[in-house]
């Protein structure tokens, strides 16, 4: 039984992650029907800013609590930047372009980004800092779940409550879901749409950048590429869930981190990609539209 | 200055392709006016809206708006739909175009964004002044809410309204925009003649409380009860304008929608 609970918590902890990144995919498709394929490349960047910046910190003897704030902060606000930039160089260029040409910038953007970082930093694993340090209460269950995923579970927990009230409470929540309703008529309304977009990948970015930090202190290293494999797990996840849709984008990430870790854990760590990419296919023969997705009625 | 218009239109052009759309068309509104655009089918009338607000990019021609009690003259021409809904002209579609996955509150609050100012940090941290704002919108949608009669269903989603009620929604998200120049594309299409009667009421008191109603119509019972001025277009061009009497007795209006009388 503590098996099971083992492999549930952190199911539970890679599902969280993967929801985190695919808010990012399932948000900016809601306002502009683009798969972001540059997203998990964003996460990869969140985590080599917070690498940098917290391994800088802990070199000038900051405490872990300043490290983990400062590198989560500078992470947020540079792949924010990084979301942004994208967004403005590789996107709104082709904003009336049929839909392929955005979705090959995309896929351009990544092997960029990639590369770039690839060149401007190392191919080789990085070791990433422990951040979050073994809680001496969570010592009796500490051989079930360990304190990063307590921290992981709560953090993604927060960020998500804070992302559903700005979207169901705030102006700007409002004016995102009137975008992605009717781009036209929210501009007819007085919305700026691009600012909306802008605002859209700002705030993926910073989810995925946070997701980023959070994993490379999990796993403990990172090198360039870690943000492909992420990327197209996240991506797998919003699909699950019906792309589009905020809550299926969080329980497709559940269901596919509980499903990977329970494959890994009764079958085998080798056909955990196996069990997660058969599970979108199974999804998708029955159910095209994902999860929570609603059938697309298409206008004639 | 009492008769500048404050809606001048000269020389309007607009091609796709080939075609041209819209042919040197010339309009103007004056203040507190209800003027109505009328035409058969395919004469180019939601064309020229979409141009008016900036959905369109007009081949050539000039727009010109200017805001009653001596505002200054702005040429709407190359501005995006969300610039030209700022400068105080809202519109309403002729299929109905609501934010169908929000309430009928939300509907008409999203109309208040372009006036408010508050953002995202101020929606997080939620200081006074966001808050106050933020009640401001809610009390002033439902004023609006109040007056085209939806106010008993503002937490309904807009999608369960009746038609005729998405139709008044509709009105309620453009005016929340506070336009002093409204755009109505065939606001009777598809009412039964009740609703048809409760829209004359509704636009008469919209005029009523100032704004300048342009509109675009084919029930001719209610524009020739509402309307100060009609143009007709056919085409793409102008064909007529003047009042009401006017225009029923004009034989090119006549031709234009029954057809030209076959001399044996």
């Amino acid at each position: 039984m503590d098996y099971f609970i083992e492999l549930f918590c952190s199911g539970l902890t890679r599902g969280a992650i993967y929801a985190l990144i695919a808010l990012g995919y399932t948000m900016v498709y809601g306002i502009i029907g683009l798969i972001n394929f540059a997203h998990g490349e964003i996460y990869m960047i969140g985590a080599f800013t917070s690498f940098i910046v917290a391994t800088v910190l802990s070199i000038y003897g900051f405490p872990l609590l300043a490290i983990v704030v400062l590198a989560g902060l500078a992470a947020v606000v540079w792949s924010s930047a990084y979301g942004y930039t994208v967004e403005k160089i590789a996107y709104k260029p082709l904003r009336h372009a049929p839909r392929l040409s955005p979705l090959i910038s995309a896929i351009g953007m990544s092997i960029f980004l990639q590369n770039y970082v690839l060149l401007a930093q190392t191919s080789d694993f990085l070791p990433f800092p422990t951040l979050i340090p073994e809680f001496a209460f969570m010592e009796p269950v500490a051989h079930i779940v360990g304190s990063t995923d307590i921290v992981i579970l709560i953090t993604t927990t927060i960020m998500m409550l804070i992302l559903t009230v700005v979207i169901k409470g705030t102006k700007v929540g409002k004016a995102m879901r009137a975008t992605s309703q009717d781009r036209t008529m929210a501009m007819l309304v007085g919305i700026n749409v691009n600012r909306i977009i802008s605002v859209t990948f700002i705030i993926g970015s910073a989810l995925a950048a946070v997701g980023g930090l959070l994993i490379a202190s999990h796993i403990g290293q990172i090198n360039f590429f870690i943000g492909f494999l992420a990327g197209i797990k996240a991506f797998t996840a919003a699909v699950l869930g019906g792309i589009g849709s905020i809550p299926g984008a969080v329980l497709g990430g559940l269901v596919l981190g509980l499903t990977e870790s329970f494959a890994t854990g009764y079958v085998s760590s080798d056909y955990e990609d196996v069990f997660a990419f058969s599970l979108l296919v199974f999804i998708l023969i029955f159910k095209p539209s994902g999860l929570l997705g609603k059938a697309e009625t298409k206008k004639v | 200055m009492m008769d500048t218009p404050i809606l001048k239109i000269s020389g309007l052009t607009m091609d796709f392709g080939g075609i041209r759309a819209l042919n040197r068309l010339d309009l103007d509104v004056h203040a507190g006016e209800i003027v109505a655009l009328i035409g058969p089918n395919g004469a180019g009338k939601t064309t020229f809206f979409n141009c008016l607000t900036g959905i369109y990019a007009p081949t050539a021609g000039e727009i010109i708006l200017t805001p009653p009690q001596g505002g200054k003259s702005i040429s709407l021409k190359g501005l995006k739909p969300n610039q030209v809904t700022e400068k105080g002209l809202a519109r309403t579609f002729q299929n109905i175009r609501l934010f169908s996955q929000m309430t009928v509150l939300e509907n008409v609050m999203i109309g208040r964004h372009c006036r408010t100012r508050a953002f995202i940090l101020g929606a997080i941290f939620r200081n006074a002044a966001t808050r106050r704002e933020e009640r401001e919108i809610v009390e002033m949608s439902y004023a609006i809410l109040e007056k085209v009669g939806l106010a008993g269903v503002a937490n309904e989603f807009a999608k369960n309204l009746s038609y005729g009620a998405q139709r008044r929604l509709e009105i309620a998200r453009a005016l929340a925009t506070e336009p002093f120049l409204l755009l109505l594309d065939e606001p009777a299409a598809g009412m039964n003649p009740q609703e048809t009667q409760e829209l004359d009421r509704l636009i008469r008191e919209i005029s009523d409380d100032g704004l300048s109603i342009l509109l675009i119509e084919h029930d001719m019972k209610l524009v020739m009860s509402l309307s100060d001025r009609i143009f007709v277009m056919d085409y793409g061009k102008k064909i007529a304008q003047g009042v009401p009497s006017e225009i029923r007795s004009n034989p090119a209006v006549i031709k234009a929608y029954l057809g030209e009388e076959v001399d044996a």
